[in-house]
């Protein structure tokens, strides 16, 4: 039984004309079936690039310079370009950041879900129509009939993310590559998007690899979580292992950077916002160590001369740390 | 979006024009008076009279009936002409913004070098070189203007290329063709819509001065130029034998131009 995905070893760099820019420095990990795994991480530290590399759509001029991609067992990188445009949508399908403007403002809602299933399948469009028009129902849009005839700018922006996430889940893909889907929402219709991809996803068997720097999403939502900065995988685990014993002095950060609601049974003066000190390192000119090291409040000897490799902690829990060296010989 | 059109009495203006001429075009043979082409040496150089309103040329023909029948001429070069540049514009344009990078560099740089040269010089040049009919007019004004589509298009395609849309088209397994045809040239209908009624008003100009320079529709065929052109040599004697073709060509050209502007105004969203 193969995983759903398996990221080995994968290298995404840009070759810009001040030097070359690893957004992918080093990634690896796995997503099961059905799995939902949120890739969480400040702007920059390679989340997105790690989705478009999946789909091998980098932009110019980045280009996956190492590692593999499998996808059920297949190598994606030995993939032609004609097989990776029938991977794309198929089996692999992305929702991105914005659905103000992810849908096609010429074409109705309808005639573009009607194409995304023809890409794919040969079937009449009558049949792509009533595979739509269920898709739009799963999503739990009003009037899904009504709606398959207007255009994206009738809809609001809830409803696009619904319409964005019935499109990519039309063929039940084995893999949704999510992007902040819901960043770009007002608050209140976040959950209500959220818990309708979740449950469609989950309807059709589909693994979910979800990017976001939204930490209470991701204790709604993940099986597992993975946490990267600067390129790098600096630790990984399931949902409950990061939230209760977060590994990684980054992930410590990033837990304790939550703003809370001074409430109830907090009596003490309220506590400024924690701040993480110092910026993402640059992707051009990454230290020779750990590049958490310059803003790391528990770095020690080895921290800056050598890159940690990844300690287990358990059979589901690893992090890229020296401190944890000791625990994951013992 | 009709209603707003209508709300704009310049592009009515034009549109009116433009629809009467093109009425005239088609029903040419029922509302010419005479055979525009009928040789009549007794009535050679005659002044306006009542059979012939305004007037006969150099070979006793009816000015009134070659220029209604010029209307054809004029208006089905330009109108071919125009397709042409349409079809192969927004085709390098499109290629050219779509790949980018070298196919850009190569078709950019080549309708950089055809825009160097005067339009006029340069349909000049391709007639001179391909022999005198309406087909090779056709040809050689097509030419002449394909870069005005093609810049057009590549900077719309330029634009949508990175619109969130079209990304999320390619990460659905979208072709090239389909994400051009689908995604991108939909969305540029506008620029392209205001473009193509510009390019009628020049290509009409263009087609005149071609046959006035005796490049054109070749004589005795009464395109407006050619009318022009036979006319000149009239002009101390019977200067109203000047006017009529030209006014037909300044009609025709206020037109399209009228209703450009007047389309540009409501396709641009920036002078809502």
């Amino acid at each position: 039984m193969y995983p759903v995905l398996k990221i080995d070893n994968l290298q995404t760099h840009f070759h810009t004309r001040t030097g070359v820019a690893k957004a992918i420095d080093v990634v690896s990990f796995e997503i099961g079936k059905g799995e939902i795994v949120c890739v969480v991480g400040e702007s920059g530290c390679g989340k997105s690039m790690t989705a478009l590399s999946v789909l091998r759509l980098v932009p110019h001029p980045g280009r996956i310079v190492g590692g593999e991609i499998w996808l059920d067992g297949e190598n994606l990188m030995a993939f032609s370009e004609s097989e990776m445009r029938a991977v794309r949508g198929d089996r692999v399908s992305m929702i991105f950041q914005e659905p103000m403007v992810s849908l096609n403002p010429a074409f109705t809602i309808g005639n573009q879900l009607i194409e995304a299933v023809r890409i794919h399948r040969r079937v009449s469009r009558t049949e792509a129509r009533e595979r739509a028009i269920a898709m739009l129902r799963r999503v739990e849009l009003p009037a899904p009939e009504a709606r398959m005839d207007a255009y994206p700018h009738e809809l609001s922006g809830g409803m696009r993310q619904r319409v964005m996430i019935a499109e990519a889940l039309l063929l039940d893909p084995a893999l949704l590559l999510a992007d902040e889907p819901t960043t770009a929402l007002d608050v209140t219709v976040q959950a209500q998007v959220l818990e309708v991809m979740v449950r469609a996803a989950r309807e059709s068997g589909t693994a979910i690899m979800m990017i976001t720097h939204n930490l209470a999403v991701v204790s709604e939502i993940a099986d597992r979580v993975v946490v990267m900065y600067a390129g790098r995988v600096v630790e990984q685990g399931t949902a409950e292992e990061i939230f209760t014993r977060p590994a990684h002095p980054y992930t410590r950060g990033l837990l304790r950077a939550i703003p809370s609601l001074p409430l109830g049974d907090d009596d003490g003066p309220r506590q400024p916002l924690y701040e993480m000190g110092g910026l993402v390192p640059s992707l051009t000119d990454l230290p020779p160590g750990c590049a958490f090291c310059p803003r790391c409040p528990e770095a020690f000897a080895p921290c800056d001369r050598e890159r940690p490799p990844g300690f287990a902690l358990g059979s589901t829990h690893a992090a890229a740390c020296w401190l944890h060296r000791q625990e994951a010989e013992r | 979006m009709l209603k707003r059109f209508f709300e704009n009495r310049i592009g009515v203006v034009g549109l009116a024009i433009i629809v009467v001429c093109l009425l005239v075009a088609a029903f040419a043979p029922w509302l010419a008076p005479h055979d525009p082409l009928a040789v009549d040496i007794s009535l050679q150089g005659m002044e306006p009279s009542e059979a012939y309103p305004f007037g006969n040329d150099e070979f006793g023909r009816d000015i009134l009936s070659r220029v209604i029948w010029g209307t054809r001429i004029s208006l089905g070069i330009s109108f071919f002409s125009v397709i042409f540049s349409l079809g192969l514009g927004v085709t390098l344009g499109a290629v050219a913004g779509f790949y980018g990078r070298t196919v850009d560099n190569v078709i950019m740089r080549a309708m950089d070098a055809t825009m160097a040269f005067p339009a006029i010089l340069l349909a000049i040049a391709i007639v001179a070189v391909m022999g005198s009919n309406m087909f090779n007019v056709v040809i050689a004004l097509g030419i002449v203007y394909v870069p005005r589509f093609a810049r057009i298009i590549r900077g719309s395609v330029l634009s949508l290329k990175s619109r969130e849309f079209v990304e999320a088209a390619v990460a659905l397994g979208a072709s090239d063709a389909a994400i051009i045809f689908r995604h991108i040239l939909p969305n540029c209908l506008a620029p392209l819509i205001v473009q193509t009624t510009a390019g009628f008003a020049y290509a009409i100009l263009a087609e005149s001065s071609l046959s006035f320079l005796g490049l054109g529709a070749p004589p005795p065929a009464p395109s407006w130029g050619n009318i022009l052109s036979e006319a000149k040599d009239f002009m101390l004697d019977n200067p109203m034998m000047t006017v009529y073709p030209g006014l037909a060509i300044t009609f025709a050209v206020l037109g399209f131009n009228l209703l450009g502007d007047a389309l540009r105004d409501l396709l641009d969203p920036r002078l809502r």
